[in-house]
């Protein structure tokens, strides 16, 4: 009934049994000239690395060192990169929203159509969360971990590099429905019945479904993968409670991704029945039921919150002690807290939807419980702030992010308490309020957060520090630049506004509408300054150079061996006595074994994570068009070659003695001063 | 060399050498592992039989669970799912026993009574098809085909797997590492058997009885 | 309620002197000012923790530079009992107070319930009844239903000042959020289902009302204007152009209504079919719907069989609402003898809505 209107983009009517429903006008270039500059711009860039890349020989040397790694370390800085780059894409996205908004508000015309609109903040969504903000607490669990613990690599390694590769599948679906086909305009969540087939019939909510699928498979698969290292694989002497609190962060962060994205899985696994065999979980008809779809989608998506905001606390909890260079203050407590916000994040899901009607009693259970996990968030700040108290405080950059997020995170957690009492959520939910306040923790928590933690680990990673001043720039680009965002979007959910409106607004919303786009430009800005600062860093390498592999005053096992780590991290394993082992090993005066060296146990790399995942990605494009042949080759492909693997029983070898022995000279030579 | 307070300088592996070849399959954290994986597929399937639970009542002026159901051949497959679990145990027992032969003679029989119930489903399925009764005519359909068509999934993928080990035990014997991946398939293929008495009592029992 | 107004003043003194109008704070409706007074009193209560724990950040964080070498400075101190209950004691103790306070205005401000006051100084006349108005949500137009006036409007909604209002609300095709910011907190428009919400204007003016839930291509233009009239007499004048100037809406027209339209102008109808607001909230506008209370009547017997797959298609464009023995189509055989008792209890059902309290 509705189709006339809804079919008029990118649904192709005629299925050719070679293409599925691809045709040329799903090369959305054609006739989109934002589009088509983007397409140049990005082939103009994708070639000019690809001509540097083959130019340089470094083919090879990816492939074989990085793309087929199983090493935690290179896995976890590839989660980065690629955090980065799908960063850049989404912050892209944000700044068009915001010029849309400014336009229409003050000239009463933009630059984008309602369909073009709606797809860029539903990609905005879904790539800051699942291909931003997802990939970099993973890649930083990855990184660190396993480091802390004092492990040689995490319990699955090939499990680990499959996950990333799997994770990268949907991130390149997501940014081929930019140029072939069209994106979902659904919303990051895609509620049905607007997701369903009869009003979006396009290809852009099955490219939203696949994408999360097969990234969603691979997050749950890295969550039980490091659930495992963290039960197996402590350094002997290391206990529960003498783990360092990112570990627990991170123990109860992949708690959290087993548990809930399952959910997830099946709730999308039900919408794509929905849409490719036309079944009746969320129709309206039939006895289908939509609201069951937002049941089950929050009661993944609230822990999902957490997810991402619970490493953040981790990496919080080791910068503030290092920097403070005191202990953490309320260790204990601090435990708790994590494990307390973990099980309270399943009891709050429908405070995201207290608008559909479900009655006081149930409206103000959720709410209360909601408010509740403010507690122990309240009590983690005030361990930071007690840590901070009689201290020796160096504000170096990754301490300036900490101080940024306990300024701005309160306001966040405040705004949050608001939105969780009912009466209230009924005037600020679906408004720009929301938006602000979840910007609002979002960036003033897991960004500032992200970047605090790039800052810290940088050297440890890459075996020198970033740039000072191009950082300090950076921070306070991202401060100032985010409350004039931010807060022009608080008033402006005050004054009624509410979200995802891209085509008809009202000229006295025209300020507050170029202050928020002022503000995206110098967060674009200390964005720019970040990306700089690398450069410069890599470029003045020697004068930032670690030498000692613990440049801060580090308090946590990763400090204890050197920058770069080596590939098997420490040569002996150490022995955990207390919280803070690195701090006691320099507070007692160890000393480093220089020799007995004796082989290492390591696992050997493999191509079939990305093999397998590449084949997964031509099964999710083949699927979003309905090229069943390929789908179903792709599909029995990847599940050969996965097969294939499992043939192979030689997947690790021991690093000889002597070789762990040059590389330890090396870092001996290196503690002891700059070499000849 | 002294032994250092703060690091391991002895060889771990030194003692009982290369680890690969004891028979602690579960040093390596791969057990506990595969459990934490069997709870999050647990959680989907717990997702279904919720779905079910809220679906299973809108046939959409359409057919009930007594009007598809013939309770007598869910039991015949039933019991190939119980009885299949049975003969895996006497296959772990062999493996214990170090007697390759019995095992796999005994995983061989597992898996007939695997595809005996996959046949069995296929054939309701294809009856139910037939009727009219698709997973397209209702919500209640939808969310059943869904969830026994789910664990039907999961069943293939179990013989699959067991075809799969059958020719790695034939090629490298009992070796540790195929005793743990026996190990894991056994765990799955209990669990299977568990979610299908989940499925039998929650699904055509009270299906056939309450409607 | 004034020292309300004046703490919001104080608290959004800035903005309000910058020409913000900040609707949701200084609203014309009992309801949304109670939420507004909700939002103040929460914000004060968070902001006695919120303030120390920024300022004390800032304290530290100069007292305790690495560069101030007078400051104390204990690298080993970690743990104090007595600084770890105050760490969790006072967020418990606001938690507390917000609890309760949350409890018990989500049940007073629950819309689903009547309102017990006009606004703070006038209580309710309990001889006044309610203005009941049955609102749809369509892609992307709002249809408003006035059953004891008999009339309906597209884009437009009106009622008196200081009247209780009764609002049903449903949608005929995506989830939609009906909101107007001066009057009450929003609630959802879902298809298939009714939701309700009860609120008072007590200003008169002409008010913005919106979706507030994001629907598809022309979800930005989907605004309604909503007049409140000073009195009944205004209203009753509003409801007499209505008349006079709309058209009959019949079933045709309405199934025509439901088609997607962007951007839709303000419309009025001096009269609809009786019919209406039921095939709207069962989903059954068109021709070859399915009304969902007769199916839903179906499935609580039991369903119609497998041969109900076939009576269903049948079925479809027909109504029990109109015809209550046409539903025995879809009851299965074995039950046909239950015909009275099934025609008895879809014609007792209640048709307005109000009669249900």
């Amino acid at each position: 009934m509705a189709s006339t209107s809804h079919a008029a983009h990118g649904a192709s009517t005629e299925v050719s049994p070679i293409l599925g429903k691809l045709g040329l006008d799903d090369l959305l270039f054609l006739h989109e000239p934002i589009v088509l500059v983007t397409l140049i711009g990005a082939s103009i860039g994708g070639l000019a690395v690809f001509a540097l890349i083959t130019k340089f020989k470094l083919w090879g040397y990816l492939w074989n060192e990085w793309f087929t790694s199983i090493d935690h370390k290179k896995i976890g800085i590839m989660y980065m990169i690629l955090a980065l780059v799908m960063f850049v894409r989404g912050f892209a996205d944000a700044l068009l929203m915001r010029g849309q908004q400014a336009m229409i508000s003050t000239v009463g015309e933009g630059y984008l159509n309602a369909h073009h609109y709606d797809q860029i903040f539903s990609a905005h969504g879904v790539i800051m969360i699942f291909f931003v903000a997802m990939p970099f607490v993973t890649g930083f669990m990855n990184y660190i971990m396993p480091l802390q613990i004092g492990a040689r690599d995490v319990a699955f390694p090939f499990l680990n590099n499959f996950s990333f590769w799997l994770t990268v599948s949907g991130a390149v679906l997501v940014m081929m429905s930019l140029f072939v086909g069209e994106f979902s305009t659904a919303g990051w969540l895609a509620y049905p019945p607007y997701s369903g087939l009869e009003y979006s019939p396009g290809v852009g909510v099955d490219y939203y479904l696949w994408s999360l699928n097969i990234a969603g498979i691979g997050t749950t698969l890295s969550g039980i993968n490091l659930i495992v290292t963290l039960v197996k694989m402590r350094a002997p002497g290391m206990d529960w409670m003498k783990m360092p609190i990112f570990c627990w962060t991170t123990l109860c962060t992949n708690v959290l991704i087993v548990a809930s994205f399952p959910v997830l899985s099946a709730t999308l696994a039900l919408l794509t029945a929905d849409r490719y065999l036309g079944t009746h979980f969320f129709t309206s008809e039939l006895g289908g039921n939509p609201m069951m779809y937002v049941n089950l989608i929050w009661i993944w998506g609230h822990p999902e919150v957490y997810i991402l905001v619970l490493p953040i606390f981790g990496i919080l909890s080791e910068i503030v002690p290092t920097f403070c260079s005191k202990r953490l203050f309320g260790y204990t407590s601090m435990v708790y807290a994590t494990c307390v916000i973990m099980i309270l994040s399943y009891i709050v899901w429908l405070h995201h939807f207290f608008t559909m009607g479900a009655g006081a009693d149930v409206n103000s259970f959720f709410g209360i419980t909601t408010m509740i996990i403010s507690i122990p968030t309240g009590a983690k700040l005030f361990n930071w702030l007690f840590t901070m108290y009689k201290g020796r405080i160096r504000f170096e950059v990754p301490m300036l992010w900490v101080m940024g997020i306990m300024i701005v995170f309160p306001i966040g957690g405040l705004t949050g308490v608001l939105l969780a009492i009912p009466p209230a959520d009924y005037v600020l939910h679906n408004s720009l309020f929301l938006i602000a306040h979840f910007h609002n923790v979002i960036i003033g928590g897991v960004v500032f957060g992200i970047f605090a933690g790039i800052s810290f680990w940088w050297p440890k990673a890459f075996g020198f520090k970033l740039n000072h001043f191009w950082n300090v720039v950076s921070f306070w680009c991202w401060l100032i630049g985010f409350f004039l965002a931010f807060m022009p979007l608080y008033i402006l959910g005050l004054m009624g506004f509410t979200r995802r409106i891209g085509q008809e607004i009202d000229p006295i919303y025209s300020g507050l509408f170029l202050t928020a786009t002022v503000g995206a430009i110098v967060i674009a800005a200390g964005i720019a300054a970040f990306f700089w600062s690398i450069y410069v860093s890599i470029r003045d390498r020697e004068q930032l150079r670690d030498t000692t592999g613990d440049p801060w005053g580090g308090r946590t096992l990763e400090w204890a061996t050197s920058s770069p780590p080596p590939y098997y991290n420490f040569a002996f394993t150490p022995k955990i006595y207390e919280v803070d082992a690195f701090a006691q090993m320099k507070r007692e005066g160890y000393t480093r074994p220089t020799d007995g060296y004796i082989p290492i146990h390591m696992p050997k790399y493999t191509s079939s994570g990305i093999i397998i995942s590449g084949f997964l990605t031509v099964m999710g494009f083949a699927l979003v068009f309905h090229i069943w042949w390929l789908a179903a080759l792709s599909l029995f492909a990847a599940i050969a070659w996965g097969i294939g693997h499992t043939f192979n029983y030689d997947q690790d070898y021991y690093v000889p003695a002597d070789e762990v022995a040059e590389i330890e000279k090396k870092y001996t030579q290196s503690l002891m001063g700059p070499a000849e | 060399m002294e032994p250092n307070k703060f690091y391991v300088t002895t060889d771990p592996h030194a003692d009982h050498g290369d680890h690969h070849d004891d028979d602690h399959g579960h040093d390596t954290g791969t057990m506990l592992g595969f459990w934490i994986y069997l709870m999050s597929d647990c959680l989907i399937f717990g997702i279904l039989f919720a779905v079910y639970a809220v679906l299973g009542q809108n046939f959409a002026a359409g057919p009930n669970p007594s009007d598809l159901f013939e309770i007598d051949m869910i039991l015949v497959s039933t019991f190939m799912l119980l009885f299949s679990s049975i003969t895996y145990g006497f296959a772990v027992l062999k493996m214990e026993a170090n007697n390759k032969n019995g095992m796999m003679l005994w995983l061989i029989i597992t898996g007939l009574f695997g595809l005996a119930f996959l046949y069995l489903e296929i054939v309701e399925f294809e009856h139910l098809w037939h009727l009219g009764a698709t997973p397209m005519a209702s919500a209640f359909l939808s969310s059943f085909f869904t969830l026994v068509g789910t664990h039907g999934l999961h069943v293939t993928a179990g013989c699959l797997w067991l075809v799969v080990l059958l020719v790695q035990v034939q090629m490298h014997g009992l070796t540790a590492a195929n005793k743990r991946r026996i190990m894991c398939l056994s765990l799955f293929w209990h669990f299977l058997d568990l979610i299908w008495i989940g499925v039998f009592s929650l699904v055509y029992l009270t299906g056939v009885t309450l409607t | 309620m004034h020292r309300v107004r004046t703490l919001c003043l104080l608290a959004f003194g800035a903005l309000a002197l910058s020409g913000c109008n900040l609707v949701v704070m200084n609203p014309s409706g009992d309801i949304a000012d109670q939420q507004a007074q909700l939002i103040v009193y929460a914000t004060v209560l968070m902001l006695i923790v919120i303030i120390p724990v920024i300022a004390l950040t800032i304290f530290f964080a100069i007292k305790y530079r690495a560069s101030n070498e007078d400051a104390p400075y204990e690298p080993e101190w970690h743990h104090s009992i007595s600084l770890e209950v105050v760490v969790w004691s006072v967020p418990m103790a606001i938690i507390i107070f917000l609890a309760g306070l949350t409890w018990v205005a989500t049940h007073r401000l629950e819309p689903y319930h009547d309102i017990k006051r006009i606004d703070a100084e006038t209580p309710l006349d309990p001889s006044v009844k309610p203005l009941t108005i049955q609102v749809a949500a369509m892609d992307w137009k709002w249809v408003f239903f006035y059953p004891e006036q008999g009339v309906a409007t597209v884009n437009e909604l009106a009622a008196p000042v200081d009247r209780p209002i009764e609002f049903y609300i449903t949608s005929t095709t995506v989830m939609n959020s009906f909101y107007v910011p001066a009057l009450a907190g929003m609630i959802y428009a879902m298809p298939g289902m009714q939701t309700e919400l009860n609120a008072v204007i007590n200003e008169e003016g002409v008010f913005k009302g919106l979706s507030a839930n994001y629907s598809g291509e022309g979800f930005s233009h989907m605004n309604f204007e909503f007049i409140a009239t000073a009195d009944e007499a205004g209203f009753d004048e509003w409801v007499q152009k209505v008349q006079s100037e709309g058209e009959d809406l019949d079933l045709d027209g309405l199934s025509k209504l439901n088609h997607p339209t962007v951007d839709h102008p303000v419309q009025y109808f001096g009269s609809y079919d009786e019919n209406s607001w039921n095939r709207l909230v069962n989903k059954c506008v068109d021709e070859d719907d399915l009304c969902l209370n007769d199916m839903m009547m179906a499935d609580a017997l039991g369903g119609g069989g497998i041969d109900g797959l076939f009576n269903r298609e049948q079925f479809r464009g027909l109504c029990s609402a109109e015809n209550p023995g046409a539903i025995m189509a879809l009851i299965r055989p074995g039950k046909q003898d239950l015909e009275k008792d099934i025609i008895a209890a879809m014609t007792d059902l209640p048709t307005d809505p109000r009669a249900q309290n």
